[in-house]
């Protein structure tokens, strides 16, 4: 038991750090800019076919590094070419011009890698396993995620809270006129926070892309997890992403590790619905079997009760 | 709205629209002289991996066919329709390619869009008397559609999921190394009736079989697979069996070899798209195994030539030896009742029996339209390149047939109750 | 596209000069609508048509039921398509049991079932959710779509797991001798709920609550200081348009015969807010065409390119950054010009504006196919046809044509835009001057 508990709490903080990694550039694009950028995925994605397209030519380290400034570039490209230019008709057209762009993405990436999971390997100098909990192998490559995550989340708290350029970013968004009479170019400020959170996409993918599967399909499969980390955390909190993201990670682990449904909480009673009705689905479905979509009722929950979520100090 | 003038942009958007709709409009009606085939699967988004691989492999067929003449004197022709894995999206492009002349209609992916398939069909023959479609089925592998809905009108090649797990519980009957099993399953139709058929076989063939766990998961919805292997980790389990597939399949994978679980897997898919890939970055050499019609690097030669050739030309391994006992047999169907009316090509598929792709004799079973035939357990991992040609997405590892499972082996009954127009 | 229920400068007058004009005004673009309706089947006889025909009329019931509230009420919701999917799931059960024991409902009337379904989810659910305006309210409308989805899965006596559960419209109580087995018929059952349902939704947005919804959309807290609640007026919005949305769905669950997860789906949801969007959002109509335009692509696109969802979005993308006002924005701002009778002072500039759109079009198309070509079909060779054109895409030639025409149509542009701006502005001015812009 304390086993499992362990090994249980060791994944759910790996995972969460991993949904936090994935979930920062959203929710940096999102407290700057206030766009929610659906097409955060497809970035993510594109980061990691490109890293997979450099870690074939010069290996995968070269790749951590080119890939994020690639697809940063793009991103900013994107945001200079077309979200600029949607801006003035208000954050449903920004956020219908990232639905679209996602869907482009996509095909693109299909035709240029192609459909099929493409052989994205962890470099050799990380897999090992680093260490062993009971008999459970925790690979190198794991712990670098960890490691890679927590120090984004140190640097992006930094950089926002400590630096000047932080001042000046978080002042452009509430007050993007006195910005630009101070004499900042806002424009250039919001290109680049858009081609930073592309960026940091593109980190996530390069380091998830071997760990997971790299294909064409894992934008649309990553799914609205991301926003849920985002929202949940409080729009705009980057700490409130973190907390959220370990929430998530850990109540996931969790609810896997559990077989118990209803039918054996309420065993002593004797009750037994009849079989094929609503009420015996519900009596026999297992904890492990909702356990993914927790993280939406968590969604639902927070917003009707606390918007602001856990640590945001707006709604929107 | 407030603009205030269009811009040039405003127009392009305009006339693009219309354009794409002008370049759009349907084509003329084709040729009638040939026999239509609508392959009705994925040719677009996540699923069209698989679903082109299964248009070339009947386009490699047609050819193949039409060479030696066709059947009763007219050539073949497949018309691929896109129904995106969605089964309304299905029903519209069967309703298209009925409306091109197509009188048979062939799908396999995903037994959500078979049954919604099945039963179109069943209610367009009984609505259009005299115009009867057929619907071969190659590869969804749902038991209910040769069981409880089963159709005069559907036929299906490949072996159903319990037939699969027969085969593969008779191959499992005599290694006494197997002592505790893990069920891990998708959360949809197929992963529930193979957990719930691997239950009763294994406990009518191994009664000391332990069945240490029983995991359903949902649906391609799984990023991190570490706590489903923590729980099989714990449960000492020495054998999983799956029918997980594509990204379920790889990551599961992933996670346990991470993990460093030692266990043998027994799996339907893992020769799928990326599944190969997956197993050769886990290193799990000769681990993995996987119950299916025929392997490329199966013994009869013939079946390699074929597989040879279908490499060349596509690029692509061969998945699909079903879809050529579907077509050959089609073609003989249609020879033998010397009409492509569909009520009489179903009766000369009744009861047909055929030598199969890779060897060995198999049948179409009138009672339930399914198609036994003699089945293979192979693993994966690295060949001898002499005896063993083919490998997988070059990886450089490939199949290695272990085992050869007997048409007698494969039987099964049925619950089905044709009814017979 | 000849079967807009509405023509759009009749809508216009009615949107303008309003009801108390008369009997003939406003019941003119509706039997307009009825005839055209009635006489497509007709015109595009194929099942194929047919088929495609229905398909449309049901999602113009959805795009309509969504635009209620994303164009009327301001509510972006990502979750539609649950009241879509639940009307579709009642509606089909209520036929299963209306079969077995033969209770006397004939099937015309069943797409009631799926809007009182819809409503009553909308009643629930729009209470959990409508609380909240802006992001909050997407986002709980994202986590709802989730959540009822997968509960899907999990509740598979109710909702018949992945395969759903299949009816059988025709064994429902006969009125007349159609059995509504046939896809014509099918059409015309389709044809009738979708006008009513238009006519309904159109009749609300004239009514004092259409008003309010706008108040609520355009500043919610000056409608509150006039005295309504604008938390009650998005409730009540988002009630009805579930209701329609369940029509809608019903409509779907008829026409297949079968109610599945697919139905609920994110991409059902992502579809209808596309359609709405391209349609445009700010008028009536709008939503109309882009439900016609966008199933029509849906079900034909993918004949003839297998990368039809990478132009499917790229004209997403043109219409939301060119045209944010949708396809029925871009018409109607001509018609203060046609009312003003000075429209033929745009037609040149837009004329020769035709050629480097057609060029510009071509080239794309040709870009995007070639590479198709090249890059996945690699296996058919480079050898293709495009425009009835075979050509070898492995030439340097087509690729030097491709960028002609790219440049061209750039250069063109460039020359041509100028005219057009200085037309515009003269027509528009002339218009203003006869009082014809507002």
């Amino acid at each position: 038991m304390l086993e499992l508990v362990l090994i249980s709490t060791l994944n759910g903080v790996l995972y969460g750090l991993l949904l936090f990694l994935m979930a920062s550039g959203l929710t940096l694009i999102f407290s700057m800019m206030g766009v929610l950028n659906f097409a955060h995925a497809s970035f993510y994605m594109l980061g990691a076919f490109v890293g997979y397209q450099i870690s074939k030519w010069a290996g995968f380290w070269p790749g951590l590094i080119l890939a994020p400034l690639i697809v940063g570039a793009a991103g900013m490209l994107v945001e200079r070419f077309g979200l600029r230019n949607v801006h003035k008709n208000g954050h449903v057209a920004e956020l219908l011009f990232t639905f679209g762009l996602a869907f482009v993405m996509e095909e693109l990436v299909q035709i240029v890698w192609g459909k099929a999971p493409v052989d994205y390997r962890v470099p050799a100098l990380l897999d090992f396993p680093a260490f062993t909990l009971f008999t459970t192998n925790y690979p190198a490559y794991k712990l670098f995620m960890l490691a890679i995550s927590l120090a984004i989340f140190v640097g992006l708290f930094a950089m926002l809270t400590r630096t000047r350029i932080g001042l000046i970013v978080q002042a452009a968004l509430t007050h993007p006129n006195m910005v630009a009479h101070l004499g900042h170019n806002v424009p250039l400020i919001f290109m680049s926070v858009f081609g930073v959170g592309a960026g940091l996409a593109a980190i996530a993918g390069v380091i998830a892309g071997p760990a997971l599967v790299t294909q064409s399909t894992m934008a649309a499969l990553l799914g609205p997890i991301l926003f849920v980390v985002v929202v949940v955390g409080g729009l705009g909190s980057l700490s409130g992403a973190l907390v959220a993201s370990l929430l998530i990670g850990l109540l996931q682990t969790f609810a896997i590790s559990s077989n118990a449904s209803m039918a054996d909480l309420f065993a002593f009673s004797g009750f037994s619905p009849q079989p094929n009705t609503i009420m015996n689905d519900l009596w026999r479905v297992s904890v492990a079997q909702i356990a993914p979509i927790l993280p939406y009722l968590l969604l639902v929950l927070m917003l009707m009760f606390r918007p602001t979520g856990l640590m945001g100090n707006r709604e929107s | 709205m407030k603009i205030s003038r269009p811009s040039r942009r405003s127009a392009v958007a305009r006339i693009a629209a219309a354009g794409i709709a002008l370049a759009t409009g349907i084509g003329a009606a084709m040729a009638q002289d040939t026999i239509k085939i609508g392959y009705i699967d994925p040719l677009s988004g996540p699923g069209a991996t698989v679903g082109e691989v299964g248009l070339k492999t009947f386009q490699f067929l047609v050819e193949e066919l039409n060479a030696k003449g066709g059947a009763a004197g007219k050539k073949f022709e497949v018309i691929g329709y896109d129904n995106k894995t969605n089964p309304q999206e299905s029903l519209i492009q069967a309703q298209k390619a009925v409306d091109a002349g197509a009188r048979i209609i062939t799908q396999g992916n995903g037994s959500g869009v078979a049954a919604a398939l099945v039963d179109w069909v069943n209610k367009y023959n009984e609505r259009n008397p005299g115009k009867e479609v057929l619907y071969l089925n190659y590869a969804a592998v749902d038991p209910i559609l040769t069981n409880d809905k089963c159709s005069f009108w559907h036929f299906r090649w490949d072996a159903n999921s319990d037939i699969k797990m027969e085969a593969l519980t008779n191959y499992m009957k005599p290694k006494t190394n197997i002592k505790k099993v893990y069920l891990i399953n998708q959360d949809y139709s197929f992963g529930q009736s193979l957990r719930a058929i691997a239950r009763t076989m294994l406990k009518a063939k191994r009664p000391d079989i332990e069945i240490v766990g029983d995991e359903l998961h949902p649906l391609l919805k799984v990023t991190d697979f570490s706590p489903y292997i923590a729980k099989i980790k714990a449960s000492g389990a020495d054998t999983v069996i799956t029918g997980n597939w594509s990204q379920d399949f790889a990551l599961l994978l992933k996670a346990a070899a991470d993990a460093g679980l030692n266990v043998e897997w027994y799996t339907y898919y893992a020769g799928g798209t990326g599944g190969p890939t997956a197993i050769k970055q886990t290193g799990l050499n000769h681990k993995v195994y996987a119950i299916v019609e025929g392997f490329p690097n199966g013994e009869l030669a013939a079946a390699r030539e074929t597989e040879k050739a279908f490499r060349a030309k596509y690029n692509s391994t061969n998945f699909y030896p079903r879809a050529f006992n579907e077509m050959r047999m089609l073609a003989a169907a249609i020879n033998k009742a010397n009409s492509t009316d569909g009520a009489k090509v179903a009766a000369a598929l009744e009861d047909m029996k055929f030598e199969v792709f890779d060897g060995g004799e198999g049948q179409m079973r009138k009672d339930d339209h399914q198609f036994f035939q003699p089945m293979y357990l192979g693993s994966f991992g690295d060949i001898d390149k002499a005896k063993e040609p083919f490998d997988e997405e070059g990886t450089g590892w490939g199949w290695r047939q272990l085992a050869k499972i007997e048409l007698k082996d494969t039987m099964l009954p049925t619950t089905c109750k044709m009814v017979r127009p | 596209m000849s079967d807009i229920p509405l023509p759009k400068s009749s809508v216009t007058r009615v949107s303008q000069r309003g009801a108390e004009k008369g009997l003939p005004w406003w019941l003119l673009p509706w039997l307009a609508s009825a005839v055209v309706l009635l006489a497509l089947p007709f015109i595009f006889r194929s099942d194929t048509y047919l088929t495609v025909m229905s398909l449309m009329g049901i999602a113009i019931v959805f795009a309509l039921s969504y635009n209620m509230m994303l164009g009327q009420t301001g509510m972006l919701s990502f979750g539609h398509a649950v009241y879509y999917g639940l009307g579709a799931y009642f509606v089909v059960h209520t036929m299963n049991w209306a079969i077995a024991t033969r209770a006397p409902i004939p099937l015309p009337l069943m797409p009631l079932v799926g809007g009182f379904a819809g409503l009553a989810f909308a009643i629930i659910f729009g209470w959990l959710s409508t609380k909240r305006s802006g992001t909050t309210f997407s986002m709980i409308s994202l986590g709802l779509a989730e959540l009822v989805g997968s509960s899907s899965l999990i509740l598979r006596t109710f909702f018949g797991g992945e395969e759903g559960v299949t009816t059988n419209r025709t064994k429902l109580l006969r009125l007349t001798d159609w059995t509504f087995g046939s896809q014509f018929q099918m059409y015309y059952l389709i044809a009738g709920w979708c006008l009513i349902s238009a006519i309904a939704m159109y009749a609300l947005t004239r009514t004092p609550f259409g008003r309010m919804c706008n108040a609520v959309r355009e500043n919610p807290e000056r409608a509150q200081f006039v005295g309504y609640n604008p938390q009650v007026v998005r409730y009540i919005a988002f009630c009805l348009s579930g209701f329609f949305a369940g029509v809608a769905g019903a409509l779907a669950g008829i026409n297949f015969e079968l109610a599945n997860a697919n139905l609920f789906g994110a991409s059902q949801s992502g579809t209808v807010l596309l359609a709405t969007f391209i349609g445009g959002i700010g008028t009536f109509v709008g939503p109309v065409l882009g439900a016609v335009l966008v199933s029509y692509l849906q079900v034909m696109l993918s004949d003839i390119t297998e990368v039809w969802q990478l132009y499917f979005g790229l004209m997403f993308i043109a219409v939301v950054m060119f045209a944010p006002g949708g396809l029925a924005g871009l018409v109607l701002m001509h018609v203060p010009l046609l009312r003003a009778g000075v429209l033929g002072r745009v037609v040149p500039s837009y004329l020769l504006a035709l050629i480097p759109t057609a060029m510009l079009l071509v080239g794309v198309v040709m870009l995007i196919e070639m590479t198709v070509q090249l890059a996945v079909k690699q296996s058919e060779g480079p050898v293709m046809k495009l425009f009835g054109v075979a050509f070898n895409a492995n030439l340097p030639g087509p690729w030097l044509v491709m960028l002609m025409l790219l440049a061209g149509a750039f250069v063109l542009f460039r020359l041509i835009s100028p005219r057009m701006g200085t037309a515009w502005d003269n027509a528009r001015s002339a218009a203003a001057e006869r009082g014809m812009v507002v």
